[in-house]
């Protein structure tokens, strides 16, 4: 790849070689914030299994309460945002800030970190619809509604009663949390987008916003697909 | 931006020395704040069937005694020192980020203030008497803190305040993770930085790994006290020992966040002043990285009483024992480092002694505990709370003392009275012996902690009074010091360069520094730059006027803005007020995009 031999100037701290980590102070930093992040996820995920396993009664099945096929796209849908924050992060180390190129048909960076925005934006979207649908039909995250669909699946038997309600406060503050990330992530990508990228601040010398929010971007990326596989799968 | 005097050029610093002593007299207010509640425990306990304060009122006295102390007066008085110090013995101009620095500091700020103001709150939530402050214990066993049993806002200022106060530990934390590895001098190797920036970034780690840990904590609480959510409610199935794990699995590693700063400026000052290189500083930093490790895997200490089965109490008994260790390792090496030593009596050096003995009567009564065994005897008893102070208060206290009678010429350009300061340690020594030794024995005849009195026929009367003597002798020596800082404003002698002799960088500029620190950055040849040895000479001290302009970056109004979103945002949860949160999180976006667009470099 060209990048690899380009890859100077404003990518390392100004300082003489013995100085520091080799490894700029932003991107330092944000390996330091998400270390912190694995042991707020690491809790949550900790607390949820002590919670299911050490509970009076087996746990509700997933799919009779959530709606699972939404979620596995969403799953999808993020899955490809990471790979589209990679293609961005290959265009800018190549030095190809365009937004789209038709001969020869290629995208830069412009076009693959909009990408990245709209397909975070839209699992914020569908994840609000699913909120939404939820509620809807009396799950909550203190329990089922009286005289709700939820409440008549707990009256039935389908879902236990007695882990109904630890089992939506764990639903509600796990994927909330992941939420708020991807949010996060989806504001700051934006401001990035707008004051950085549209503006033609990124060059193959410097494109430290684009590596630092990628690195974030791939953390949540990946949480989610822990999360998705426990709380919706098992 | 600003001129370099005022109260806007404070409100707006982003200058680390500022913003460590910004630092100290907060933290050292809220110290003084914490010491008078100590005070008004110990009038109750004086006598038996004492009737200065009622139950409830004394259940917020030791709850709020007790968060204070750890939060507001023991951390952040060692982030004064990590502000003020590590900086200056890297060889840095500031932090790796200025105004994140800033940011992590008034959020303290605010986070303090918010959770004292539940002490004249009562009557906004017309609950009857003017101080609702947080009754649950430091540590805030659930289900105990649950609306059903916490039904007023007591526990809800205890909980928005840890998370206020969390922010500002984790904002510092990746700041100075961040400083210490980036911003070293060019020569300056990790295995040369000095012992105290070692243990600063041992502290720093355990903060941003131990703080998300107390934040989901109180995240589950705030669900269910706030949204109906069932992660404490035994009744719905959860397990009732989920917030005890979630605590000290936070709790035991804020230990070691409290002691090693301690440990770190004990490593500094008995060197200087024994006119010797610490005896093993490779031991003596690989204990501390040890200690951070092994402090992870000793929680459940805490829990033996509640029955986890003989496997688990084993085992965490065994690595209780085993964390013993590396901490006297380090209390040895201490000791070396005095033998043989051109030992000068000063103020810090007294306060360093007396942090060694002090630290290793604390650390064998905590050995006590960790034999499962004897630690059903001693739960709950004021055993444990003789424990805790040996090691806070002898420990974290005289080692913070040894640092401010040891940097405060360089903080401030001015030596404090080393008269007054002998006089302040021995009363300080006595009235904290008096205070809390007889504590192990109250213990052990039977009373338990947390109880707002005691009968005269437990025959602990003239123990407990011996107790509150010693405590008014602390209060004594706590004012001694106040005079201290006080007249050493106008009076105290002015501090050279280097007033000690010290090894370490901070005492090759001017005190107090400039405000770009160094004129020149140094190159740094061996691990005792300042000083001659077997194959270096001192290092030439910086020129008195830097060569080139230095650019130093002026203030922001932004961190502090931001910042003041948070308390606003709690306040909305406490008050059920739906426009508050949005004001609050308006206002925070507001600093947060100003700061992003502001010019600033560093």
């Amino acid at each position: 790849m060209a990048h690899a031999t380009a890859t100077v100037d404003m990518m390392h701290p100004p300082a003489p070689a013995e100085r520091g980590l080799d490894v700029y102070n932003n991107k330092l930093g944000m390996w330091v914030f998400l270390a912190s992040e694995v042991m707020f996820f690491t809790a949550l995920i900790g607390s949820y299994i002590i919670l299911r396993f050490g509970a009076p009664g087996p746990w509700a099945p997933p799919a009779k309460v959530l709606n699972v096929p939404v979620t596995a796209f969403n799953t999808f849908l993020l899955i490809c945002s990471s790979v589209t924050m990679v293609k961005a992060y290959a265009a800018v180390a190549d030095g190809e800030t365009h937004f789209l190129r038709f001969r020869p048909f290629s995208g830069g960076l412009k076009f693959w970190m909009l990408a990245t925005i709209i397909g975070g934006a839209m699992f914020v979207g569908v994840q609000a619809y699913e909120y939404t649908h939820l509620v809807h039909h009396g799950f909550l995250p203190s329990g089922a509604r009286e005289g709700s669909e939820v409440a008549e699946l707990v009256a039935s038997g389908v879902v236990p009663a007695a882990t109904i309600g630890l089992y939506g406060s764990t639903f509600y503050t796990m994927t909330g949390f992941h939420g708020f990330h991807v949010t996060c992530g989806v504001i700051s990508m934006t401001y990035l987008y707008v004051t950085k990228a549209l503006r033609g601040k990124y060059s193959r010398h410097d494109y430290r916003g684009v590596e630092v929010i990628g690195l974030y971007w791939h953390f949540v990326d990946l949480v989610w697909i822990i999360l998705f596989t426990i709380v919706y799968l098992i | 931006m600003t001129g370099s005097r005022g109260l806007r050029s404070w409100l707006t610093t982003t200058d680390h020395k500022r913003i460590g002593l910004l630092y100290f007299y907060t933290a050292f207010a809220f110290f003084l704040v914490g010491g008078l509640e100590a005070l008004l425990i110990r009038a109750q306990l004086a006598r038996p069937n004492g009737t200065v304060v009622g139950a409830e009122t004394y259940n917020q006295l030791f709850t709020m005694h007790g968060t204070t102390m750890v939060f507001l007066a023991l951390m952040p008085l060692s982030a004064a020192f990590f502000n003020y110090i590590v900086p200056l013995q890297i060889g840095a101009r500031d932090v790796a980020f200025p105004r994140l620095n800033a940011f992590s500091y008034w959020v303290f700020l605010l986070g303090g203030l918010f959770l004292n103001a539940s002490w004249i709150a009562g009557p906004v939530f017309r609950a009857g008497v003017l101080n609702v402050a947080p009754d649950a214990g430091w540590f805030g066993y659930a289900n105990l803190t649950e609306r059903q049993y916490s039904p007023g806002p007591n526990v809800d200022f205890w909980m928005l305040g840890l998370q206020i106060l969390g922010v500002s530990s984790l904002a510092a934390g990746f700041n100075f993770i961040v400083t210490i590895l980036n911003l070293r001098a060019p020569g300056m190797k990790m295995m040369r930085l000095p012992t105290f920036t070692w243990m600063t970034l041992v502290t720093q780690f355990l903060v941003i790994t131990a703080f998300p840990v107390i934040t989901v904590a109180l995240v589950f609480l705030m669900f269910d006290r706030f949204f109906g959510a069932h992660f404490y409610v035994p009744q719905a199935g959860a397990t009732p020992l989920l917030w005890q794990h979630l605590f000290w699995l936070f709790g035991h590693p804020e230990v070691y966040i409290l002691i090693l700063p301690a440990m770190g400026i004990v490593s500094e000052v008995l060197p200087t002043f024994s006119r010797k290189p610490l005896f093993g500083y490779t031991v003596v930093v690989y204990s501390g990285v040890l200690i951070g490790f092994m402090g992870w895997g000793v929680w459940s200490h805490h829990m033996f009483s509640v029955g986890l089965g003989p496997i688990a109490d084993s085992v965490f008994s065994a690595t209780t024992m085993l964390i013993a260790v590396p901490t006297g390792v380090k209390i040895f090496n201490w000791i070396a480092t005095l033998w043989g030593g051109t030992i000068r009596g000063t103020t810090a050096l007294h306060f360093a002694v007396g942090f060694i003995a002090m630290f290793i009567i604390g650390g064998l009564s905590g050995v006590t505990h960790a034999s499962p065994p004897a630690d059903l005897q001693q739960t709950d008893t004021y055993y444990v709370v003789a424990h805790i102070h040996y090691v806070l208060f002898g420990g974290t206290i005289f080692g913070l003392f040894a640092g401010i009678y040891y940097w405060w010429p360089k903080m401030t350009g001015r030596l404090l009275s080393e008269a007054l300061g002998k006089l302040h340690f021995w009363l300080t020594f006595i009235g904290m012996n008096l205070a809390f030794f007889p504590m192990h024995l109250i213990g052990l005849l039977g009373m338990p902690r947390r109880i707002y009195t005691y009968a005269p026929d437990l025959g602990v009367s003239s123990l407990n009074l011996v107790s509150t003597i010693g405590a008014l002798l602390i209060g004594v020596a706590t004012l001694v010091f106040v005079v201290n800082l006080w007249r050493t404003r106008s009076h105290g002698a002015p501090a050279p360069n280097d007033p000690w002799g010290g090894a370490t960088l901070e005492w090759a500029i001017p005190s107090p520094p400039p405000p770009y620190n160094f004129s020149v950055i140094p190159t740094v040849a061996s691990r005792l730059p300042r000083w001659k040895t077997e194959h270096h000479d001192p290092m030439p001290d910086p020129p008195a006027a830097p060569p080139a302009p230095v650019h130093v970056p002026g203030g922001s109004w932004w961190p502090p803005v931001a910042a003041l979103g948070l308390p606003v945002l709690a306040l909305a949860l406490l008050t059920h007020h739906l426009w508050l949160a949005f004001l609050g999180v308006a206002i925070m976006l507001y600093g947060i995009y100003r700061w992003a667009f502001e010019p600033f470099e560093i």
